[in-house]
Parts: structure tokens; C-alpha cells; sequence
């Protein structure tokens, strides 16, 4: 006899604005206290103390427009943040600072994602979507010089793109970057050479948002259909369809695997959050708790397996966060 | 004279003059019955005996001229046969010429196709004769394109004139269409437009094919004309004859039809399997699962017996809904849907609480307008209005028909609210229909008031099953299934319904003009009066609605529209099948016997055959009234 699904351990409000972005940032050691940071639709960003559950900083930084990305950049001290204002914001945040370092203007009018790679002791690869409609540019920080654009061939149609995955086999070798495209078609990237490797048709409509565990060479993606599709990528550096999975609702915004590649999580339209194995795709569970689209999911970065949670940020202004599956 | 081998000198007239004789006696069939199959052997290549037979045609005199050129036309078997029989003797012979180019094409139409294949093929075949083709065509052309031939002349004739048009513009070669496109290109605007503002579909339709094989064949590239009907096997023969075929006889071009169908669906579905091949064959993990254990199952899933598609609740309460329906708020889309999807049931459901809000739901309802695309979005509002209005009627009823004489609406609001009203009178008269309509017999038209002008076919036949069971005394049995009986809902408020609609009708609006343009809607409003006058037998008002519908039908009794004829001879059946007997004798015999000499001219003499019928059928109710009175001893 199946349990039925969990509820959440707690839940975080007081955002008064739909949540967009979410990322834990709770590796530090005792007795650091661990933070999740989420991104509003008011432009403000939280840094939620999950022992008290309440806010600790708000930041404002995107001149009020929407924030739909966080992420930190090697510890809780170094925050970067995207918002529509087309702005990219690096933040200091270290011993109470609430100050924006530094900033790229990206002039994207889009919703598409950053993605960050860490390829050296303080050197970052960013990947954004440009101005012009269907490159991604890859710049360096801290220096924000370019390294490349990714621009497709002319004719291809791809479209925007719509998120984006740098990642890079082991460190040292060459990054690379997996596209998700307005066509429903995902594309691997050399970054170095900036040419397409690969491009496979994933759906039928905008590709939302992907994952990829490099460790197998499989990676997900969600779209606005009723379809998730999971690919390969074999040793010819080649896109191959692996499966597909048809949901019962349509529409995904955001597909997140979990760090030990055990479990992933996806957001939904229809404001569910959906848990499947990710060695064969298992349903696991649906979590109902929000009462409008769940735009973004994240697992925690915890040290001690046991606490490993599950943020889901919504619509509905509500952020809630499970435990589930941490035992294993 | 003409010679025959052996070079003998004959004279053929004598020959000539019988065929003619026995051909204007009406022995057509069996003298060319044998004449022509012989002709058409001998002919076929001897040139001689060609020339034999273009003597013996030419020497016919001509007061039997007409009778012979129609017996050969009618009985060739072809085009080119036919050409072989006559030669050029339409060029050559006034009375031929007239026969051929006027009175056939112009003046007859009872002819089947196959005859006017035969015609126009000859006259193409020969370049002497083809001038004459050219100068069919524009005659043919200025008649299509007339309003007043639109207006009066039987559909049957429309058709036939149709018919020629579209065979004539398949023999037309390209330096001839080049020389008349101007003309062809006026004839089909101006013929589009009256054929358009008819009210009866079928001619709607015959112009709409017409001006699209017109538009074909004067725009060999760039876009052509297209409209948007339903095809049926008029439409579908008539298109077939604008291709030229080059059999002797016709083609049925129903497999043809079949055929493309089938080839474009076969088309579409090869380029579905090569998309398939782009995202390659999927991985088959095979090895994996075999040899490793399923570290998944470790992983114990939740009960998702939960997991359902989203629906997106609708309001339960109507207030609710009224709220919902006219919120501007354009984020709660997908509840304005699901509130236009169950208004209906709701509405049916709480009959006190809608009666609170009536008028103002069928005012919110008049003007809804489709917001999002939801799949038969018309039907559900005129559902949801016709179950406020039954719920309600009489405030209702009085707010839609003052709304009917109104200033500032569209004339397919003013027709909803027409349908409206009859599809509730239904409703209220027989509330058994209501949503089961699994019963047998005539009464079957609620659907079909939806798509419009048709409902007088329904019409008919339920006053034909009316007129049957009347007439017939005998015991037949039970022709129809016994419905349980109840009250007449209708009875109450047929007088709120009918009176209002009657009233303005001769009042001209600023945007609305029943007896100027708007005929279509005329047409309708008859047509509805003729229904709703049926509805109300048994009603208490019912005398009182008859007098005042046989003083409106005699106002308009001469309108030019057929489609409102037909309705105001509707009505008159209504009338005559409604109203009792009793009452019709006692109050309304002088008017009766108006109305009878009238439905006499009308059965003589009006250009539309439905409208003749009915009049038959009007005058055959009225032979029964006689006879009721005649039986009643006195």
C-alpha cells in the first residue's frame, strides 16, 4: 500500500510577488547558517534563513523587474543574478554587504537562464543569450571579456534559446554547452571552437528547461507539451533520443537533477511537482501543495545526505521545501 | 442535289420534308431513333455520305426546322457526332441559329446536361461555329449576371443557365479568353453580387461556384477566387464540368473527387514518417538493465492515485457566473471558459436562483462575443440563452423581442434572437425534446435552426405529417410513438412571444429595414411567426395570433424575396392547422376567402416551385376546412 505523498516540510512566504529563481547555498560548515536565495517577480532577491524560515536580506537590485536567476558563485559570499531589466548583477555579499560589484548589461529580452562553469580557482565561464535573437555569448568572469558567440547557421531556424547548460567532462577539458531551443531542438556546443557538435529535435515546442548529468552522458529536457524527453550523448559527441515520458498535464518550467544524480524534479503547469528516479525514469511522486504554476525547483547543495531538501518556488508566492528521498 | 456513288443525281428534299413532317408531329423518338444511329455509322468516314446528311438537315423547311435540330441534339450521342450530323448548318440557317444560341440555352431549361454537352461541344468544334460559341457565352453571361433573372426566375432555370456557362467557359481557348477577359471579368462581379444577396442557399451557392470557374479561367496565375461552402453533388457536377473530357459521354466525376482525397491524405502522411527518422532510433538500454540491479528500487514511489488532469473548476453559483462573464479581467481566460461550457446546466439546475437574474443574463448573453477559441462556441451560447428564456419567459421573451427592434445590433444578432425564440417555444410547447431527442417521428427540427434558411424544408415536412394525419381518418396504427402527456408550457406566454415580433415590422430603424434590404432577416422573422403560430395550437391566444398573422401575411403577400414568400406560405399552413376550426370559420372567413383566390395565382404563377407547393398544400387544407363545414350538419 503506496503512502501518500509528503507534505511540505515547511513553507517560506512573504515574497508578496511570484517566485522565479531558487538556490540553496548550504555546503559551508558548521555553525554557518544555510541560506536559500530566491528571485522574485518585483525584482527583489531573499536570502531566506532556513533555520528561522524568515528573510534575512532582501536585495534590490533589477530596478524592480523580475529576477528568474540566482546562483552563487563559490560560496554564500558571491551572488549573481539575472533579471529583466537585461541586466546580469554580481553581488558581495560577504560580512553583511549588500552591494552589486559588478554588472553586464546583456540586452536579452528573453527568459532565458544563465549558466555558469567554474573552469578555474576564480575564473568563471558564463553562457547568456545575446541580443541578436538566436546567439548564445560566452563570456569570462570576473573580467567579462567575450570568449565566444555561438551563432547558428543561417537558415537554421532554431529560434531563441530558451535555457542553457555549460558543463565541461572533467575539469580541464573542454567546456562544451548544451542549447535548448525555441524550435524544440537541442543543440551541444564547443565552446572553444564554437561550432555545433549536435543537434537533435527533442519536442514539438520550445524547449523550457534541461538538466544534464555528465557523469552519464544523459540529460532531460521539458517543454510546454505533455512530453519529457530524455537524451544521450555518445561517444561520437552525438544527440541520441533515449526515451520519452508522457506526463499528464502539459507543460514543465524547470527540470533539476538532484546532486547525486539519484532522483530529479520537475515544475509544473498544472502546479505539481513531479519526483522521478533518474536511472529509468520511475515516477516517484507528485507533490501538490501550490495553487498556481510552479515555476522552479532546486535541491539543496547540504554535506550530510540526511538534510537534503527540495525548494519549489511559485505563482502562487510561496515557496515550499520538502524532504524527500534523503534517506537514501 | 447532291451525288452518291454511281453519279446519280438525287434530290434529297423529298426526304428532307418527311423528316421534317414526322419530327413536328412529336415522332421524334421513332424516326431519329433509327435515323440517327444509321447517320452516325454511315458518317463516321465517308464524306460523302457526311454531305448527304448536312443536305438532308439543310433542306428541312424551316417551320419544321426547330422541331428536327432539337430531335438531332437531344439524340446524338455526342459532340462530335453531332458535328458530323449537322455540319455547319447553325451558321448557314437563321431558324437553326435561333434554335441552337437562343431558344435551347435562353429560352427552355428543362434539358438535361448531356443535351447541352452535346450543344456547346458542337458549336466549338468548328472555327466557323465558334463565333457563335463566344456570342452564347456573353448572352449566357448578361443573364447570370442580371438581378432581376436572380431574383425571378425558377432555381431549376438558374441551374440550367449555370450549367451552360461553366461547359462554355471549358471549350474556351486561351486567345479567346484573352480577347473577352474583360467582360468576363465585369459579368462575374457583377453576377457574384446578386447571386450573393440572395436568400436561398442553393443560389448562393450556384453564383459562388460560377465566379470561381470564371475567376479560374481568367487568372492563369496569381490567386483565384475562393469561396467557402458546403460541397455537395450539385456543386461537385458542376465543377466537374468546367474539365473537358474527351469521351463521348459523361464522366461521373464523383471518383475522381475520391481519388485527390485520397492522394492529398496519403501526401500528408509521408512527410510525418520523415520527420520520425531526424530524431534517430532510440537507445535501447538492453545490457544495463540485465546486468545491473535496478538501484531504482530502493526507491519506493508514492500513491499518485491523486495525480489527475488539471480542470479548471467552474463557478457554481450563477451570480458567479455573471461575474466571471463580464469581468474584463484577462487573466481568468480559462475560467470564462469553463463558465461559457456549463452556464447552460447551471442555469437548468437552479431555476429560482436564474429567475432572480434573468434579463440580465440574457442581456449578458446577446452580447457575448467569443473571447477565446472554444470549440462550438455558438451553440453553447444559444443553448444557455434558449435555457434562460424557457426558465423565465416572460421577462425575458419581452426583453429579447423589444431587443429585435433595436437600433445598433447586427443583423446575426437580430436572426440569434429569432432562433432563440423558436428553439424555447419548442422547448415550452413539447418538454419532451428537451436534450433527448431520441423520438421517432417528424417533429426533428431543433438542431437544424441553427444553420438557418433550411428550417422550411423541416417545416414542411412536419406540416405534410400534419396534413396526413388530418386527411387520413382510417386507422393506420400508430404511426408515432404516444408521448407522455403534460402541460403546455408554452400556452401562457405564446401571446409574449408573438405579439411584439409582429408589431414594428413596418418601422424602418436607422440601421435596420425589414422592407428595404434586410430581407434575409424578413425572411426569418416569417419563417419564425410561421413556427411559432404553430406551436401555439391549443393555445388560448391562438385565435387572436391568427387574425393578426393573415393581416401581416397579406401586407406582404407581393414581396419580390422567395425565400419570405415561402415563409408567408408557411404561415398561412400554420394558421390553417392551428387555429380551430370553429374559430377560423367564424371569425376570419371573408380574409380566408381572399386568401384563397390569392394562393391560386400563387400556385399558377409564381416563378419559385417551392413557393408553389406550398401553395397547393395551403389550398388542399382549406378543401378540408370546406368539407369540415360542409359535414357539420346544420
Amino acid at each position: 500500500m503506496a503512502l501518500p505523498p509528503p507534505d511540505p516540510q515547511f513553507v517560506l512566504r512573504g515574497t508578496s510577488a511570484a517566485v522565479h529563481a531558487l538556490h540553496f547555498s548550504c555546503g559551508g560548515p558548521e555553525p554557518e547558517i544555510p541560506l536559500l536565495f530566491s528571485g522574485s517577480e518585483n525584482g527583489f532577491i531573499h536570502v531566506w534563513n532556513l533555520k528561522t524560515h524568515r528573510v534575512n536580506t532582501a536585495l534590490d537590485g533589477h530596478g524592480r523587474k523580475s529576477v528568474y536567476c540566482v546562483e552563487t558563485m563559490g560560496g554564500k559570499d558571491r551572488l549573481l543574478s539575472q533579471g529583466r531589466d537585461q541586466r546580469i548583477c554580481l553581488w558581495d555579499l560577504a560580512e553583511g554587504r549588500t552591494s552589486v560589484t559588478d554588472s553586464v548589461f546583456t540586452e536579452h529580452v528573453g527568459f532565458c537562464r544563465c549558466s555558469l562553469l567554474k573552469v578555474a580557482q576564480g575564473r568563471w565561464l558564463m553562457a547568456m543569450a545575446a541580443r541578436s535573437l538566436e546567439e548564445v555569448q560566452i563570456l569570462e568572469l570576473p573580467s567579462k571579456t567575450s570568449v565566444c558567440t555561438l551563432k547558428p547557421e543561417v537558415g537554421a531556424k532554431l529560434g531563441m534559446p530558451m535555457c542553457l547548460k555549460l558543463w565541461q567532462l572533467s575539469s580541464g577539458s573542454q567546456p562544451v554547452l548544451l542549447a535548448g531551443y525555441e524550435d524544440g531542438s537541442v543543440v551541444l556546443w564547443n565552446v572553444s571552437m564554437g561550432k555545433v557538435l549536435s543537434q537533435l529535435i527533442c519536442h514539438q515546442e520550445p524547449v523550457m528547461s534541461l538538466d544534464f548529468d555528465s557523469e552519464k552522458a544523459k540529460g532531460i529536457s521539458g517543454s510546454s507539451e505533455k512530453v519529457l524527453s530524455i537524451w544521450s550523448l555518445n561517444e561520437q559527441q552525438n544527440l541520441q533520443v533515449y526515451k520519452t515520458h508522457e506526463l499528464v498535464n502539459a507543460g514543465i518550467s524547470d527540470v533539476t537533477i538532484r546532486p547525486d544524480k539519484k532522483i530529479l524534479a520537475t515544475a509544473g503547469w498544472d502546479h505539481h511537482i513531479r519526483i522521478f528516479g533518474w536511472k529509468k525514469l520511475k515516477p516517484l511522486a507528485v507533490l501538490d501543495y501550490h495553487t498556481a504554476t510552479v515555476h522552479c525547483v532546486s535541491f539543496s547543495d547540504h554535506s550530510n545526505p540526511r538534510q537534503r531538501l527540495l525548494a519549489a518556488g511559485s505563482k502562487d508566492q510561496r515557496i515550499s521545501v520538502w524532504s524527500i528521498y534523503a534517506q537514501t | 442535289f447532291c451525288f452518291i456513288p454511281g453519279g446519280l443525281d438525287c434530290s434529297i428534299s423529298f426526304v428532307s420534308n418527311v423528316l421534317g413532317k414526322v419530327c413536328v408531329h412529336g415522332r421524334q423518338k421513332e424516326i431519329l431513333g433509327v435515323l440517327v444511329p444509321r447517320l452516325t455509322d454511315l458518317t463516321k468516314s465517308d464524306c460523302i455520305w457526311q454531305r448527304i446528311c448536312w443536305q438532308l438537315v439543310e433542306y428541312v423547311p424551316d417551320r419544321w426546322m426547330e422541331a428536327v435540330v432539337l430531335g438531332f441534339v437531344q439524340r446524338a450521342p455526342g459532340a462530335d457526332v453531332l458535328s458530323r450530323l449537322l455540319g455547319n448548318l447553325v451558321v448557314k440557317n437563321k431558324k437553326a441559329q435561333f434554335v441552337v444560341t437562343q431558344k435551347i440555352l435562353l429560352l427552355q431549361y428543362d434539358h438535361t446536361t448531356a443535351v447541352l454537352q452535346n450543344l456547346l461541344g458542337y458549336l466549338s468544334l468548328d472555327g466557323l461555329r465558334r463565333t457563335l460559341l463566344l456570342r452564347v457565352l456573353k448572352e449566357l453571361l448578361e443573364t447570370w449576371s442580371s438581378s432581376s433573372a436572380v431574383k425571378h426566375s425558377p432555381a431549376e432555370q438558374q441551374l440550367y443557365i449555370s450549367k451552360a456557362i461553366l461547359l462554355c467557359l471549358s471549350h474556351l481557348k486561351e486567345p479567346e479568353i484573352e480577347s473577352c477577359r474583360q467582360d468576363l471579368l465585369t459579368s462575374m462581379m457583377e453576377g457574384m453580387k446578386c447571386h450573393l444577396d440572395s436568400s436561398l442557399p442553393q443560389l448562393r451557392r450556384l453564383g459562388m461556384v460560377v465566379a470561381e470557374s470564371i475567376s479560374l479561367k481568367i487568372n492563369t496565375e496569381g490567386p483565384v477566387l475562393k469561396f467557402e461552402y458546403e460541397e455537395d453533388d450539385e456543386t461537385r457536377e458542376l465543377k466537374s464540368l468546367l474539365v473537358q473530357t474527351s469521351s463521348l459521354y459523361v464522366v461521373p466525376s464523383l471518383p475522381d473527387h475520391d481519388r485527390n482525397e485520397k492522394a492529398g491524405a496519403a501526401l500528408l502522411l509521408v512527410p510525418e514518417s520523415n520527420e520520425k527518422s531526424h530524431t534517430a532510433i532510440p537507445v535501447m538500454p538492453d545490457e544495463e538493465s540485465d546486468a545491473e540491479l535496478d538501484s531504482d528500487d530502493d526507491l519506493i514511489p508514492y500513491d499518485m492515485s491523486e495525480d489527475k488532469e488539471l480542470k479548471i473548476k467552474a463557478p457554481v453559483y450563477i451570480r458567479d457566473c455573471i461575474e466571471v462573464l463580464t469581468g474584463s479581467r484577462s487573466e481568468d481566460v480559462d475560467k470564462w471558459e469553463a463558465t461559457v461550457k456549463a452556464l447552460e446546466s447551471l442555469v437548468r439546475k437552479n431555476p429560482a436562483a436564474t429567475r432572480e437574474v434573468s434579463v440580465e443574463l440574457a442581456k449578458i448573453l446577446l452580447h457575448l462575443e467569443e473571447k477565446t477559441c472554444i470549440e462550438g462556441f455558438v451553440e453553447l451560447r444559444q443553448r444557455a440563452q434558449v435555457a434562460v428564456l424557457t426558465t423565465d419567459p416572460i421577462p425575458v421573451a419581452k426583453y429579447l423581442t423589444s431587443q429585435f427592434y433595436s437600433l445598433n445590433y447586427s443583423l446575426r444578432q437580430r436572426m440569434d434572437i429569432l432562433d432563440v425564440l423558436v428553439l424555447a417555444a419548442q422547448e415550452l410547447s413539447c418538454p419532451k425534446f428537451h436534450g433527448k431527442t431520441k423520438h421517432s417521428g417528424a417533429q426533428k427540427p431543433c438542431i437544424q435552426l441553427l444553420l438557418g434558411s433550411d428550417s422550411s424544408k423541416d417545416w414542411r415536412r412536419i406540416v405534410d405529417e400534419r396534413i396526413k394525419s388530418k386527411t387520413r381518418r382510417f386507422d393506420m396504427g400508430q404511426s408515432r410513438v404516444d408521448l407522455a402527456s403534460c402541460p403546455n408550457k408554452f400556452s401562457s406566454v405564446a401571446g409574449y412571444f408573438f405579439f411584439p415580433l409582429i408589431q414594428h415590422f413596418d418601422r424602418p430603424l436607422a440601421t435596420f429595414d425589414l422592407l428595404g434590404e434586410d430581407h434575409l432577416v424578413l425572411g426569418r422573422l416569417v419563417h419564425t411567426l410561421a413556427i411559432l403560430m404553430y406551436l401555439a395550437v391549443n393555445t388560448v391566444a391562438v385565435t387572436a395570433m391568427g387574425k393578426a398573422l393573415l393581416e401581416f401575411v397579406w401586407a406582404l403577400r407581393f414581396h419580390t424575396d422567395s425565400y419570405v414568400r415561402q415563409g408567408l406560405l408557411s404561415c398561412i399552413s400554420s394558421l390553417l392547422l392551428s387555429v380551430p376550426t370553429e374559430q377560423i370559420l367564424a371569425d376570419m372567413t371573408e380574409e380566408l376567402l381572399e386568401t384563397q383566390s390569392w394562393l391560386g395565382d400563387v400556385m399558377e404563377k409564381d416563378p419559385d416551385g417551392d413557393c408553389r407547393r406550398l401553395a397547393l398544400q395551403n389550398l388542399l387544407l382549406m378543401e378540408n376546412l370546406k368539407k369540415k363545414l360542409e359535414a357539420v350538419p346544420s
